[in-house]
């Protein structure tokens, strides 16, 4: 596999999101706008209430930081579509597909390509939430919250392999329609599970410390690997032209 | 079955047309020498490379350029980034990038543009562009689907011309069209596909292949002696119409001598000579028609 050409592909892919501003919208505002929401909702309902008990506001910040896997969940799904089926719409596949590239690094390229900004994104997001986070809540737990444990594992495994099933989700949903926003609605079926464990973590079904993140953590990178199976088997040249939508 | 029993060759530097009515099999034998989908049976070779080995693919797809029915241009791109990335992608240096994307954007006359997104381009436009994609990377041998279809009659003039200076470089160069014209114009040898091959050869060799050519001969004056005089020869169906003798000729352009040969002796005087042929569109029109009649 030349890991060059899956760059040259994940290259163009972003050269061409960053212009459409349906897609740049969901990368930057949604991240921004939830890691700004948050620190604000810790400072008004301290205010309101005259202090959130230290026990409740732990829990409330453990259940944010779950949004940093909810998020990154959500990114790809807007640049996988448009990469793979806005590639069908254009019909521009076929000449893509007659150069001497293999099948496995175009799909890396696409992946590269929708991986890149959503981590950059998440990120982003999640440096600004904690600065906030810490700012607002520093005076009543006496100590700086974030970083933890539990955001570093968020951020740096939960976050990408979330990352990686909405990719993989796109991808099979690519192969079935033909239109950009049904692919990216489809795609996006991954936040629902996501928000079930917000859920549960809110109504203390479940808690979401250091052991139960790791438990997520193993059940998506076994999806991660079996979805893969079923894109790349997907994801073949011959398929794409004759068999795909 | 899209294609069935094909057999052909293409010499190095040849113009081949592939001529064929809609759903003939002409996009899926192109899209199958390109190596995009597999065949069923049988073998085909490009340049020494087998088509369906994995490894010569790869080959294959490095020497061949494509330029399929259907653009398919980044129209979010401007049209020198479409050309980069291609070039890009056959790991053409960045000097090697610059230098052929320049002469082809010049030679089509899309220098101009080269910064303007291609979203904002006419068709006529983009399918220069599309020929120039597939010409990026200097291939030894270009396919072409349709490159006219759809193209207002000065766009698809200026693709002509382009094809015919192509042909000059003596590049090897398959032309999938249903545009006899074109096909006549430009391409060295033609074939007729309707699933099957139905018939191979220059241009010249597929009209002369249909029967039905005529010669007609205005006479000063006829008479049953002259007439006589030609029927004797039993070349082909002989009719008069006033002074106007009309005989049907297997191979006018040598018959001809003999038959004025045989009116001249019978004293006849001869006014003009011409020969009603059949075309490439007679010889088309019978050879697909045949195959839907089979």
């Amino acid at each position: 596999m030349n890991l060059r050409h899956s760059w040259i592909i994940a290259m163009k892919d972003i050269k061409i999101f960053i212009r459409k501003r349906t897609v740049l919208s969901t990368v930057v505002l949604l991240p921004l706008m939830l890691s700004i929401l948050f620190p604000l909702v810790i400072e008004f309902a301290g205010r309101r209430t005259g202090g959130i008990p230290t026990s409740y506001l732990i829990t409330l910040l453990d259940s944010f930081a779950w949004f940093f896997v909810i998020i990154p969940a959500v990114i790809p799904g807007p640049i996988a579509s448009y990469s793979i089926v806005g590639e069908k719409v254009e019909k521009s596949l076929e000449p893509l597909l007659v150069t001497p590239i293999t099948d496995g690094e175009i799909l890396l390229g696409k992946a590269i390509a929708a991986f890149l900004p959503a981590i950059v994104a998440t990120y982003a997001g999640a440096a600004i939430f904690m600065v906030g986070i810490d700012a607002v809540t520093q005076g009543k737990l006496g100590y700086l919250y974030f970083p933890n444990w539990e955001i570093a594992l968020i951020l740096l495994l939960l976050a990408p392999l979330a990352i990686l099933l909405s990719i993989e989700l796109n991808v099979i949903s690519s192969s079935r329609v033909n239109d950009v926003r049904t692919a990216s609605q489809l795609g996006s079926v991954i936040f629902l599970p996501f928000i079930g464990i917000y859920l549960a973590g809110e109504i203390g079904v479940i808690t979401l410390d250091t052991n139960t993140l790791l438990i997520i953590a193993a059940i998506m990178a076994a999806l991660v690997l079996a979805l893969f199976r079923v894109s790349t088997a997907l994801f073949q040249r011959e398929q794409i032209l004759t068999k795909w939508k | 079955m899209a294609v069935d029993g094909l057999t052909l060759e293409v010499s190095d530097g040849e113009v081949f047309g592939f001529l064929g009515p809609n759903g003939a099999g002409k996009t899926t034998t192109v899209r199958m020498l390109c190596c995009l989908i597999s065949k069923t049976s049988g073998t085909a070779n490009i340049a020494g490379y087998e088509v369906g080995n994995d490894a010569d693919s790869l080959r294959i797809r490095k020497i061949i350029g494509l330029v399929p029915d259907n653009v398919g241009l980044y129209e979010g791109l401007t049209a020198y980034d479409n050309l980069d990335f291609y070039a890009k992608l056959y790991d053409r240096t960045e000097g090697q990038r610059k230098e052929s994307i320049a002469s082809l954007l010049k030679m089509l006359e899309l220098w101009e543009k080269k910064d303007v997104m291609v979203a904002t381009f006419s068709k006529g436009m983009k399918q220069k562009l599309a020929i120039a994609r597939a010409l990026v990377h200097d291939p030894q041998i270009l396919f072409m689907d349709e490159p006219t279809a759809n193209l207002d009659p000065e766009a698809a003039k200026t693709v002509r011309d382009f094809i015919l200076e192509l042909k000059k470089q003596k590049r090897t160069i398959f032309l999938n069209t249903h545009n006899l014209e074109e096909a006549q114009r430009i391409c060295d040898r033609i074939a007729i596909l309707n699933t099957k091959l139905r018939a191979m050869g220059s241009p010249e060799e597929l009209e002369r292949s249909v029967r039905g050519r005529v010669t007609v001969i205005q006479l000063e004056q006829t008479s049953d002696v002259i007439l006589n005089a030609v029927k004797k020869l039993r070349l082909g169906d002989v009719s008069l119409d006033g002074n106007k003798l009309t005989i049907s000729t297997a191979d006018p352009e040598k018959e001809n001598a003999t038959i004025l040969d045989a009116i001249f002796r019978a004293g006849g005087r001869v006014q003009s000579v011409n020969v009603v042929g059949s075309t490439l569109e007679d010889a088309y029109l019978k050879l697909v028609r045949e195959r839907g009649a089979q």
